[in-house]
């Protein structure tokens, strides 16, 4: 049993907990992931490990509510609860070096496995620019820790409202156009996001790691399910990545196969929000 | 008692149990058993003994099987091995025990899997002894990997007196015999009532840590335990390197089954983990691990349930029960046949194409070697692929302990007869060492690392006096 140690919002459907996992803060780097599941009938739910408190033995994990796991999670979990299972650090960590300059591109959720590895390049000593951004202001979150590691941060929304009107690869596009040199930059967020993010360093060369979120299960390189294309290879996303290099990423494979359980996803997220009406109902 | 022929087993119809997951054979009744015991000569020589991986006494249980002294005949089985449940329902008995049974000359062999699996539920029922353990010694075993090679090292280990504790990245204990081998083959009650026995002796299970990721072989021996067992199995799954592998609907055996067996995908949605199967499923491959898949297939809805396999029926490695329970469920065969590309409709996988295969000159394991007939291409329709062709050794403890010889493989190189490896202190076996092999072998590996760990400890007690 693992103690949700706080529980706080940070946008619709966004919330960040902190969990009591000691072990884990202990060696947990940035770019790894934990899996987690609630309880007994549960999945395995892979998230990026955001945060490590040596001194309080806190992990940080920032989740979205986007199917029935994290939709429980979000309206059931609480500061004090407890999760059942807790595994981790997972995955290969980031390669942290001084670089020089670093573009650290997230959007949506991608904001928060982005922050620790943002952090942790400033601290080697590079020169880092954050570009962050969302469909609109309400899903940004992160902004003033992102500020507090980046050189330079620009914020972008598709309907503008919050920092510019755009997508993040816009921003990308225009200073790596310019002639600041870019050494390296790591893009983290949607398929799609990671995939014209990648086209863009291409033309320019600038090397670009990405972090693939492909569906999970043991997270240890037991099962294959996580399978990714890179450089026209078989890699397991959970122990030869979760990065890569996003220039040899067969992101539309990546996307497909997110895909696979669409439909039993929407059936389980369907039963689950009928049986909260239910129970509403019985309360009211 | 017929002398020729097995009493047979009841077992849960064909045409039924294709649409539940519930255990196949039903087990014996007493007198069932007693009838099926007096089949056996009480050879003097008892080759099925040497059959066996541990030795397990078989004349002896058997006669007292045969006198009505259950308790007696399970506490002999128990002398040598700690998991009869197990092993009674999943030992290839027709290549062990059951394959050298003098019966088995001239009519079928004594049924000695069954008569196993008998004792030990009949324990289950009626209440067994509990384990003797010696007083608690100083010094502290660190298990990796609870499946079976683990459990019997932990549970030997403990009854010697000395603290252990396992490590497993799953949350539940059990190793393959939780994830991979079926319920209706191996009810995962009856793996969970072993690992409580364990749990009561004392033994201490840590789940959900995986190691090489959260703390290195070394970092277990600096934080203070006197030794290591690493049991971590053969859980890296093989694929055929084929266009079209990475498609949706494409699993890997370990996939399809750690998603059916461990997360309870078959009850789907009470438990929140899904699965995919379609009207028509090709597994590819020909041993348990592919028998398996194809019977799960059936239990979760496909209409027809297709093995392919590159050799011969005589060569297909599954346990022969396996073989003739699939059979009567259903499951086709399409024999001396290889993929060589999967079909792809709208991103998901719609079929596979093969190539048929004759037998040619033996290989170097003795079987004759499958070759292709050229121009023989043709295409199976299918909406699910199951790959079942093996599984390599577990990558992540060999990976980061410096120092562990492996072989080319990937095994880790361990003595035989000790499971010592090139590491002081350090011991492995079952298929992390041997790469897929059985239960009782892994289980053998386990009690014969036990022997060298205690011999180990004592020196390295001796040595600090
Ligand atoms: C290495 C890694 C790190 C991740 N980090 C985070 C994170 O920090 N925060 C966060 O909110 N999410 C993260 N995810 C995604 C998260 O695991 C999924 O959103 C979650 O599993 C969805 O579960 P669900 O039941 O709520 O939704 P579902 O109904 O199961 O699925 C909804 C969506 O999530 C995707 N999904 C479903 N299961 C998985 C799975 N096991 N792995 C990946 N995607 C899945 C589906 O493709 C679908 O688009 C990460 C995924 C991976 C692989
Ligand atoms: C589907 C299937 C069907 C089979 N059917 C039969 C059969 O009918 N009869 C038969 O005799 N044999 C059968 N086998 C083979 C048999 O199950 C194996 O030979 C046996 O389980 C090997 O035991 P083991 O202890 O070496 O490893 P495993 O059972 O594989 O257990 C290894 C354990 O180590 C854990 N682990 C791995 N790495 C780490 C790590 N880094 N940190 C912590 N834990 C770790 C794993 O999670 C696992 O629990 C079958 C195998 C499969 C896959
Ligand atoms: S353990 Fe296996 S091989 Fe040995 S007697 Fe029992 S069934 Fe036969
Ligand atoms: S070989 Fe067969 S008949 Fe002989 S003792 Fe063993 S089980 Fe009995
Ligand atoms: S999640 Fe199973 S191999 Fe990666």
């Amino acid at each position: 049993m693992y103690k949700i140690l706080s529980k706080r919002t940070l946008g619709p459907q966004i919330r960040e907990y902190i969990v009591e996992a000691p072990e884990i803060a202990r060696v947990a780097k940035s770019g790894q992931f934990i899996v987690l599941r609630l309880h007994e009938r549960g999945e395995r739910v892979p998230l990026t490990i955001v945060d490590a408190d040596t001194r309080t033995g806190g992990v940080t994990i920032v989740v979205q509510e986007v199917g029935k796991s994290t939709r429980e999670m979000g309206d059931h979990f609480a500061a004090g609860d407890d999760i059942l299972d807790f595994v981790g650090p997972l995955g290969v960590p980031s390669e942290i070096e001084n670089y020089g300059t670093v573009i650290c591109v997230g959007g949506g959720l991608g904001i928060a496995p982005l922050y620790p590895i943002t952090r942790d390049l400033k601290k080697a000593g590079n020169t880092v620019i954050g570009i962050i951004g969302a469909r609109n202001k309400d899903l940004l979150f992160y902004i003033d820790q992102m500020d507090s590691v980046c050189d330079e941060l620009i914020v972008m929304t598709d309907d503008g409202s919050n920092g510019n009107k755009g997508f993040v690869s816009n921003p990308l596009h225009d200073i790596i156009a310019s002639d600041r040199e870019v050494n390296r930059v790591w893009a983290i967020g949607p398929g799609i996001m990671m995939k014209v993010a990648c086209n863009v360093t291409r033309e320019f060369s600038v090397p670009t790691v990405v972090s693939l979120n492909s569906i999970m299960i043991d997270g240890t390189g037991m099962c294959g399910g996580c399978r990714v294309e890179v450089g026209g290879e078989a890699k397991f996303a959970c122990v030869d990545g979760p990065e890569f290099d996003g220039h040899k990423v067969n992101f539309d494979l990546l996307m497909s196969r997110q895909r696979f359980y669409h439909e039993e996803e929407s059936c389980a997220l369907e039963r689950y929000l009928a049986s909260e009406k239910k129970e509403e109902g019985a309360l009211v | 008692m017929s002398r020729q022929k097995q009493t047979p087993m009841r077992q849960q119809n064909p045409q039924i149990r294709i649409h539940n997951f519930d255990e196949v054979p039903l087990g014996y009744s007493e007198e069932e058993a007693m009838i099926e015991a007096e089949r056996c000569l009480q050879c003097p020589t008892a080759p099925c003994v040497q059959g066996c991986p541990v030795s397990v006494d078989i004349p002896r249980f058997i006669e007292h099987i045969k006198n009505r002294r259950f308790s007696e005949a399970i506490a002999t089985i128990k002398e040598t091995n700690s998991l009869p449940a197990v092993c009674g329902r999943v030992c290839p008995q027709e290549s062990q025990c059951q394959g050298v049974c003098t019966l088995g000359i001239r009519f079928e062999p004594v049924a000695i899997g069954k008569l196993e699996r008998f004792c030990a539920d009949w324990e289950a029922q009626h209440g067994g002894a509990t384990h003797q353990v010696l007083p608690t010694k100083e010094q502290h075993v660190a298990v990796i990997g609870a499946g079976p090679s683990g459990l019997t090292a932990a549970g030997d280990l403990r009854k010697k007196g000395y603290q252990v504790t396992m490590f497993e990245l799953f949350h539940v204990a059990g190793g393959v015999l939780m994830y991979g081998i079926p319920e209706f083959r191996l009810p995962k009650e009856i793996v969970q009532r072993e690992i409580s026995a364990l749990k009561a002796m004392g033994v201490k299970i840590e789940l959900n840590k995986v190691v090489g990721q959260l703390y290195t072989v070394d970092d277990l021996m600096s934080q203070g335990y006197d030794a290591v067992f690493i049991g971590t199995g053969a859980g890296l799954p093989r694929f055929l390197g084929i266009p079209g592998e990475n498609l949706n609907g494409v699993y890997t055996a370990n996939e399809f089954l750690t998603r059916t067996n461990l997360m309870r995908a078959f009850l789907f949605p009470e438990y929140d983990t899904p699965i995919k199967v379609g009207k028509r499923v090709i597994t590819v491959g020909g041993g348990n691990v592919a028998m398996d898949s194809a019977r799960t297939a059936l239990r979760l809805g496909a209409e027809e349930s297709i093995i392919v396999y590159r050799r011969s029926e005589q060569e297909l490695p599954a346990r022969a029960e396996e073989v003739e329970h699939a059979k009567e469920e259903g499951v086709k065969f399409q024999l001396l046949t290889n993929p060589v590309r999967f079909v792809e409709k709208d991103g998901a996988i719609a079929g596979a194409e093969c190539i048929r295969m004759e037998l040619g000159e033996p290989d170097e394991s003795g079987r004759r070697r499958p070759v292709p007939i050229e121009g023989s291409e043709f295409v199976i329709d299918a909406d699910t692929v199951v790959i079942a062709i093996g599984n390599g050794p577990h990558p992540l403890v060999p990976r980061t302990t410096p120092g562990l010889d492996l072989t080319r493989r990937g095994n880790i190189v361990a003595d035989p007869d000790t499971g010592q490896t090139s590491r002081e202190g350090v011991f492995a076996g079952g298929d992390i060492v041997t790469g897929a092999a059985t239960v009782i072998q892994a289980m053998g590996a386990g009690k014969r690392a036990a022997v060298a760990i205690d011999h180990y400890l004592q020196e390295k007690r001796a040595g600090k006096e």
